[in-house]
């Protein structure tokens, strides 16, 4: 270990879980200089899975999710204040207090935010909200135990499902909107969407796919939605459930490659500049990176995922000590869970990264399954419902590129489903909401040259 | 102290539902909810919930007490 990288000014900018897990991780690597941790919001890094779920249903307080230490990272916590941006040549980030924190290298783990409503007047409306932070959860969590007549849930992504399953859960009426052709279509494509779809009806939601809201009405209080079928809504709480939008904008003037996708950088966590060149002191983790994958023709993958946080941030931590040769490369499988319905989903791997899904284990009737994912002959990833006991296997299959429909291994029977089917995923370019994994190229078995004859 | 499960990991085992059912609970067939902020007298048994997982998805310390500046 070369002894300077050990010392020195390290800052790390986003005080959740990556930045957390970052400070943690450097401590562990023998860091003895100073660390500084920014983060926007004024708590201290909490988690936020449970913001749609266990808080919304009432069990848990909104702001009793902060997050345990593996260890005390000895760091100074500046918290409350944003980052508005970063001199790369100065090496010196500046904050919204009108101060500056020099450095020698850099950390950037600031995460998303939810997509507001995109109409301020209507955003603005009393009963509407979007949910990302505790203090959204608190305050959704106090309008829901309020009993509201009915609930509008603009998003039938990951978060949108999840609040639509807790008002469910808590006897509220609730219609869900989703502009696709079914829930969670954009990760899990077709066949299981169609899964999702059944599961939400089932449960009572009022569920109209193929639709958008054109406006919120109200009067100073929410009060109802016009859709583009020309219905109305009447609700009384309306949740903006479209996605995440990367907290980049702070980096405008940094000439780093930092955009709407997130800031590029290679597998060992190294920012990129816009021209392309790989810095050697500015380093990213989490959701507001994109990194390039082996497994995946090396596209630059965008994930919202709780575990990618943590093993990104302590891969990038690893390096920020280490010299060149004993760098690490991130190339962690994608994975994420969601439970909504009374059904925990499960995923590895990149599902939208396919051209044909079998189910391998299970049955859509049982409401038990896995689900794999292939493209072009080799397993790409796995989705189980009710089945995480199954996931382990097929992770493996995954990380040594076995061939697609993946071989029996411990299930306990011939699979019912030797039927292969298209994995029907939505063009990215058209999807809105996660939280999932974006390839941020290309859709792989869309690579099309189209010949157009001129005149 | 507080509690955080990586829930990628769990698979459903509920031996924490078991050891500490007051902090821990099933949510559907294998969908863990829990309390992340534990209380004082349930301290000992989040413990053996945490050495007791069989997939090691339970890590206890303590909250991040930041010294705000």
């Amino acid at each position: 270990m070369s002894a300077d990288l050990l010392e020195g000014r390290i800052v790390i900018v986003g005080a959740s879980l990556a930045g957390l897990r970052a400070a943690e991780t450097l401590r562990e690597k023998g860091f003895t200089g100073s660390l500084t941790v920014v983060g926007d919001e004024p708590h201290p890094p909490y988690d936020r899975p449970p913001l749609s779920k266990g808080v919304l249903l009432g069990k848990v307080s909104a702001d009793a999710t902060g997050l345990p230490m593996r260890r005390d990272p000895d760091a100074e916590w500046r918290l409350g204040v944003p980052a508005t941006g970063l001199d790369p040549v100065g090496k010196r980030v500046l904050l919204g207090d009108g101060s500056s924190l020099p450095f020698d290298r850099l950390l950037i783990t600031t995460g998303t935010r939810a997509r507001p409503w995109p109409v301020p007047e209507e955003a603005a409306l009393d009963g509407v909200f979007t949910l990302r932070t505790s203090d959204d959860a608190a305050r959704l969590a106090e309008r829901l135990a309020a009993g509201p007549r009915r609930v509008l849930v603009i998003g039938a992504g990951f978060t949108g499902s999840e609040i639509a399953s807790v008002c469910r859960e808590r006897g509220l009426e609730v219609t869900v909107t989703e502009r696709g052709p079914a829930p969670l279509v954009g990760a899990l494509g077709g066949t299981l969407s169609k899964l999702a779809s059944a599961m939400q009806r089932a449960h009572g939601v009022d569920l109209r796919c193929g639709v958008t809201v054109t406006s919120l009405r109200g009067n100073g209080r929410f009060t109802g939605a016009d859709l583009s079928d020309g219905t109305r809504v009447d609700a009384d709480v309306c949740i903006v459930a479209m996605g995440a939008v990367r907290n980049v904008e702070w980096l405008a003037e940094s000439g780093l490659a930092a955009g709407p996708r997130g800031i590029a950088c290679d597998a060992g966590c190294r920012a990129f500049t816009m021209y392309g060149i790989v810095t050697d002191d500015v380093f990213v983790a989490g959701d507001v990176s994109r990194f390039p994958h082996p497994l995946y023709e090396y596209q630059l993958l965008s994930l919202e995922h709780w575990r990618n946080a943590v093993d990104q941030a302590e891969v990038a931590a690893h390096n920020m000590v280490s010299p060149g040769p004993l760098r690490r490369p991130h190339l962690a499988v994608p994975t994420f869970w969601s439970s909504q319905f009374g059904y925990n989903i499960k995923s590895v791997g990149v599902p939208t990264f396919s051209d044909q899904v079998v189910i391998a284990q299970g049955s859509l009737e049982e409401r038990r399954l896995v689900m794999a994912y292939g493209y072009r002959g080799r397993l790409t990833a796995a989705v189980t419902v009710n089945m995480a006991k199954s996931l382990e296997y097929y992770e493996r299959l995954i990380e040594t590129a076995a061939p697609f429909p993946p071989p029996l291994g411990a299930s306990d029977r011939r699979t019912a489903a030797e039927v292969v089917l298209p994995s029907d995923v939505p063009d990215p370019s058209r999807l809105s909401h996660g939280p999932t994994v974006a390839l941020t190229g290309y859709l792989p078995d869309r690579r099309l040259v189209l010949a157009r004859p001129a005149g | 102290m507080r509690v955080v499960v990586d829930l990628t990991r769990c698979q459903g085992y509920a031996q924490c539902v078991f050891l500490a059912p007051d902090v821990f609970e099933l949510h559907g067939e294998e969908a863990l909810l829990y309390d992340p902020t534990v209380p004082g007298d349930q301290y000992e048994r989040v413990r053996q919930a945490a050495a007791a997982c069989p997939v090691q998805a339970i890590l206890v310390g303590e909250g991040v007490s930041a010294g705000v500046r």
